[in-house]
């Protein structure tokens, strides 16, 4: 009796030209030598729910409603230095002074680290960070503004700030024009324009690597709405500070995804970093108050990205550089690598409950990038 | 000398204390070097310099898949130079919930069980990825996804079935040859015997090659390469020493190690058998059993071979025919309820060395009955059965190899 594990290990189809057989377990051997040509395989059960499923250890409520499939266990948010759900709502504005010319000189200070971040439970990366976060801080500015960022690298490779948005060469952070090597430091300056949500990532060689590493957040200028009598009430509301921005309920969403072993596929997909990170803890808003998310796309070695909203539909601004919408009324947007957009939706309508969002690469959603709002009342 | 041995006589008994003194101060000093080198190391860690800030090496083996109504249940095999961690299960691209069992970081060379609540497929193939706290990842393949074998009495009872179509069946057979094959000449001894050899020898290099590609599979810690051949070095020697004990075996004695070889060999093969199902690699066909029972049937003629001069008593025919087959079944048992890829790599490393034994031994009572000697060996109908058995056995393995 020779050769039959080498037969048996071939990946055969059952359905092959020795015949039925013997399956398995309940597989009855008199079928293999005697009447054989009945299949007799012990069905799985097939579409009956898992008993295993919904109510296996960790499951949390919202996680045990989508069956067993999410990340085991939770982040270490204290140490990691920073929090997904706070990171959420956290602008990042610099320091203002006023230049001779009565201009506002916006002053931001970030530095690069290298820093153990842990991106699901249990699973740590050996990211490049600015300011100890990934993604980096969200900056937001105000169209017009002059900024001013000091970069100082505190890495161990050569690292830069590289800005989407419009500025000389000298400032674009490429190799030879704001690219420092360790321990150095650097002045990026440029005026705050276009208005819109933008991108800044680390411009170092190799590229992929520095931006999967971790070197890379949002960047929003926000319309200067005396710049824009046509439209001024869209452009207050988009600015930060206004008693009309202040009805929205703003989140800045960063779509990433961490290759842990190195071999150019991510193994963990997230808004901000934390694999199912709003699957465990849902972000809260208010039914009757509108929501603005400002999104973008740094993930890497995977050409697009997407935003799949549930049980509803947005306007979307492609770049965020127009006060009227680029697409209405759809409820999924791709994103290329380095494109980012404005959502805008309201759930006024709906009825409080959890509405989830998502990739709708289904193989990122369940490698992580699946999220929940959870949408209330408004308390009295 | 004569002058000395008294003087040695009178001061043995103070000599001979401080002689064992001396050997215990030899014993314990090289010792007490290790004790220190130990402590220091430990200590003052002075090989911190090789410390270049890689993570550790790790490693995961898979040794059992388990799938049953309540989901995929795995059986890993840790190897990393630290205690190791797994933090995080895909199944087919997306996390998934699972529990270890036992908790905790696994320590080099233990083991735990990670189960799976997962609806897989009945009939296709899943991927399980694990990742530890360091990022790296693991993957294993379940080719065809089937339900594991349960230890209940239908279960047991349908391997028993398969085990005696494939090991028994052929054996007896092959034996009830034995009347008819009685008048044979020399002529036809020697081609019997010759066929023998033939047939061990194809038996030793299937029983090889399988146990180093089993051992590949296997955990590292267990050099799979090494415990192969140091296993079937040392079946190998022991059978020949228990074998020569009573003088050159012959006759029912022979015949009882060529079927012990068998045997183990054919417990080497249930086991891999009972594995492959067990891991719902294939199912198996008529043909197929049918092909191995006539691989098989020239087992139970060398079997008969070296008694063809004796008259046995009746019952050593279902007794060597249950030593040479019965392992089948016990390997079918063994595989599929409770395998790892380690042990079956073991039996039929153990298989392949009490065949190198029997070979031998089957050899020098061919060239000892011929009378001839080892010339006997080069002899037209030695080689005639040496062909016919390795052709015979690799032919009908053709049969049988898909």
């Amino acid at each position: 009796m020779f050769e039959i594990s080498d037969w048996l290990r071939t990946r055969l189809s059952r359905r092959m030209v020795l015949g039925a057989g013997l399956a398995a377990a309940g597989g009855s051997v008199v079928a293999a030598v005697g009447s054989a040509q009945e299949v007799n395989q012990p069905g799985y059960g097939g579409g009956k729910p898992h008993q295993g499923m919904a109510g296996s250890g960790h499951a949390s409520s919202h996680g045990s409603s989508h069956g067993a499939m999410m990340t085991v266990g939770d982040v270490d948010e204290a140490r990691n230095g920073f929090d997904t759900a706070k990171m959420l709502t956290e602008w990042e504005t610099g320091t203002v002074s006023r230049l001779p010319d009565g201009r506002v000189l916006r002053t931001f200070q970030i530095d690069a680290v290298d820093k153990e971040i842990e991106i699901a439970p249990g699973v740590m990366f050996p990211a490049w960070t600015y300011n100890g976060r990934v993604p980096g801080p969200a900056l937001r500015a105000t169209e017009g503004e002059r900024l001013r960022i000091v970069f100082r690298n505190f890495g161990s490779h050569p690292h830069s700030i590289h800005f989407h948005g419009i500025h000389s060469a000298r400032m674009d952070g490429v190799p030879g024009a704001g690219v420092i090597d360790p321990g150095d430091e650097f002045v990026y300056e440029f005026d705050a324009k276009p208005f819109g949500c933008h991108f800044y990532h680390c411009h170092a060689l190799p590229l992929k690597r520095h931006i999967h590493k971790g070197l890379y957040g949002l960047f929003v200028v926000d319309p200067d709405p005396e710049r824009h009598p046509d439209q001024m009430q869209i452009a207050r509301s988009r600015l930060l500070g206004t008693p009309e921005n202040a009805e929205w309920q703003e989140f800045a969403m960063v779509m990433n995804a961490f290759d842990t072993n190195f071999d150019d596929e991510n193994e963990i997909y997230a808004v901000n970093t934390v694999a199912h990170t709003y699957m465990k803890r849902p972000i809260p808003i208010l039914r009757d108050r509108p929501v603005r998310v400002y999104l973008v796309n740094a993930v890497e070695f995977d050409p697009i990205n997407s935003f799949h909203l549930h049980g509803n539909f947005y306007d979307y601004y492609d770049h965020g550089t127009t006060l009227t919408p680029t697409l209405r009324t759809v409820d999924t947007i791709t994103q290329c690598q380095a494109q980012r957009g404005i959502l805008e939706f309201s759930f006024k309508e709906h009825e409080p409950g959890l509405y989830m969002f998502h990739a709708h690469q289904s193989e990122f959603a369940e490698l992580g990038w699946m999220s929940f709002f959870d949408v209330k009342e408004a308390v009295a | 000398m004569n002058e000395t041995r008294p003087v040695a006589e009178a001061g043995s008994a103070p000599v001979e204390p401080a002689r064992s003194r001396a050997v215990l101060i030899w014993l314990l000093l090289p010792l007490a070097v290790l004790a220190l080198a130990i402590a220091w190391l430990v200590t003052a860690n002075p090989l911190s310099r090789f410390d270049n800030g890689a993570p550790p090496v790790e490693n995961l083996t898979f040794e059992r898949t388990i799938l049953s109504d309540g989901g995929i249940d795995l059986l890993v095999r840790a190897g990393g130079s630290e205690p190791m961690t797994i933090s995080q299960v895909q199944v087919d691209d997306a996390y998934w919930q699972f529990v270890q069992e036992p908790t905790g970081p696994l320590e080099r060379g233990e083991t735990a069980w990670i189960r799976l609540p997962y609806p897989w497929v009945l009939g296709e193939a899943h991927a399980v990825k694990m990742i530890t706290n360091t990022g790296a990842t693991f993957e294993h393949e379940i080719a065809v996804a089937v339900p594991t074998p349960v230890a209940n009495a239908a279960t047991l009872w349908s391997q028993m079935l398969l085990g005696a179509f494939v090991g028994i069946v052929p054996v007896a057979i092959g034996l009830m040859f034995y009347p008819a094959l009685r008048g044979v000449g020399r002529a036809g001894m020697n081609f019997l015997l010759a066929m023998t050899v033939g047939l061990l020898v194809f038996l030793m290099i299937d029983a090889a090659g399988e146990a180093f590609e089993l051992a590949g599979e296997a955990a590292a810690i267990f050099q799979g390469q090494a415990m192969v051949a140091l296993a079937a070095a040392a079946s190998f020697l022991l059978l020949m020493a228990a074998g020569r004990r009573g003088g050159t075996p012959a006759g029912l004695t022979l015949a009882t190690f060529i079927a012990l070889g068998i045997g183990l060999h054919n417990l080497g093969e249930g086991l891999a058998i009972g594995a492959a199902f067990a891991a719902g690699a294939a199912g198996l066909g008529t043909y197929l059993v049918l092909g191995f029972t006539i691989h098989n049937i020239t087992e139970g003629i060398g079997i008969a071979a070296p008694m063809l001069k004796k008259r046995p008593p009746l019952w050593t025919f279902p007794a060597l025919t249950l030593l040479a087959g019965g392992p089948a079944v016990l390997g079918l048992w063994i595989g599929s309820l409770a395998y790892a890829p380690q042990w079956s790599a073991l039996a039929l490393a153990i298989g392949a060395g009490a065949i190198l034994q029997v070979v031998v031994e089957v050899s020098a009572y061919l060239a000892r009955s011929d009378g001839r000697g080892t010339a006997a060996l080069l002899s037209w109908p030695v080689m005639a059965g040496l062909a016919f058995g390795v052709t015979f056995m690799y032919g009908t393995a053709m049969l049988v190899k898909v």
